[in-house]
């Protein structure tokens, strides 16, 4: 099983644009194992250690939410596999109770792979009326994995797009019948 | 664009997909061996030189694909004769005299240098 880090997409123009949301609870185990403070120039604590969501589980989110528009553009024929983070910028930090939207952009596609460009928002339920809020962008490379130039084998069934990918589509609303 | 115009902005693509300097970006320099590129970066290089120079490439053009699981390519960890011919006749764009003189496999990746992408975009450019 595949640990989901979106909750649902939102909307998904093939071969260009998906948008996907992740609720970040504190109802998350990790949530209460990564807590970080912050300090000014000087060192000195300006905001008490909270509990936030890390960095690498957001850009774990953006990854599935361009897989699955590289995927989706290919009817999931191939296995799509991250390969590189070609940049990555979070200016902010997102705490429980915010609301997390990815926008991937599809920008290049080859029978190798593909390369995507991503916008990270963030919505403050405590603060609704300042909107969304750009927190970040992270531009991602996916390759597919039976393209690769060393040749190697892997197994037939499409292994990455699982049941829990699948489960995603489902609930919102996207045709899977793969 | 002349030669000059084309290896700077291979440069700035360098630059950007190794996270190299851009003094270290010189014609002689081998992607793998004196920029550190790693298999994926291939396709990182291939996806921004065709958003650089407005050209597509095609799989395998650029990079040989498959080489060495062919045994009619690689025997006993050595390029064979017809695989330095087939090399050199899909790839023009690289110089191979080094591969040529000793055709150890683990070579292969040395003779893709900067030189080898100015070469290859240039023909491209050409048409």
């Amino acid at each position: 099983m595949r640990w989901m880090w979106i909750d649902r997409v939102v909307e998904l123009v093939a071969g260009e644009r998906l948008v996907a949301v992740k609720n970040v609870s504190l109802a998350e185990d990790y949530l209460h194992e990564h807590f970080a403070e912050v300090r000014d120039e000087a060192g000195v604590v300006v905001r008490t250690a909270l509990p936030v969501m890390p960095g690498a589980l957001i850009l774990e989110g953006m990854a599935q939410a361009a897989g699955i528009l590289v995927g989706h553009a290919e009817g999931f024929a191939e296995k799509v596999i991250l390969a590189k983070v070609t940049r990555a910028r979070l200016d902010r930090e997102a705490l429980p109770g915010m609301t997390l939207r990815y926008t991937a952009e599809l920008v290049q596609q080859s029978p190798q792979g593909a390369s995507t460009k991503g916008r990270v928002e963030l919505f403050d339920h405590g603060d609704a009326d300042a909107g969304w809020v750009e927190i970040g962008q992270i531009d991602l490379i996916f390759s597919h994995l039976d393209q690769n130039m060393a040749g190697a084998e892997f197994p037939e069934h499409n292994f990455v797009f699982s049941e829990s990918f699948r489960t995603l589509l489902r609930t919102s609303g996207i045709a899977c019948d793969f | 664009m002349n030669r000059d115009e084309i290896f700077a902005k291979i440069q700035g693509v360098l630059v950007e997909a190794l996270g190299v300097d851009d003094d270290e970006v010189t014609l002689e320099a081998s992607l793998a061996g004196d920029l550190g590129a790693e298999s994926i970066d291939f396709l990182d290089i291939v996806f921004q030189l065709e958003q650089a120079f407005g050209f597509q490439i095609g799989q395998g053009e650029l990079f040989p694909e498959n080489v060495t699981q062919d045994p009619d390519f690689v025997q006993d960890g050595l390029v064979t004769a017809k695989g330095l011919v087939m090399l050199k006749e899909r790839l023009p764009h690289i110089d191979f005299s080094a591969l040529e003189a000793d055709p150890q496999i683990t070579r292969v990746a040395q003779v893709f240098t900067v030189d080898a992408l100015v070469n290859f975009c240039e023909r491209k450019l050409a048409g």
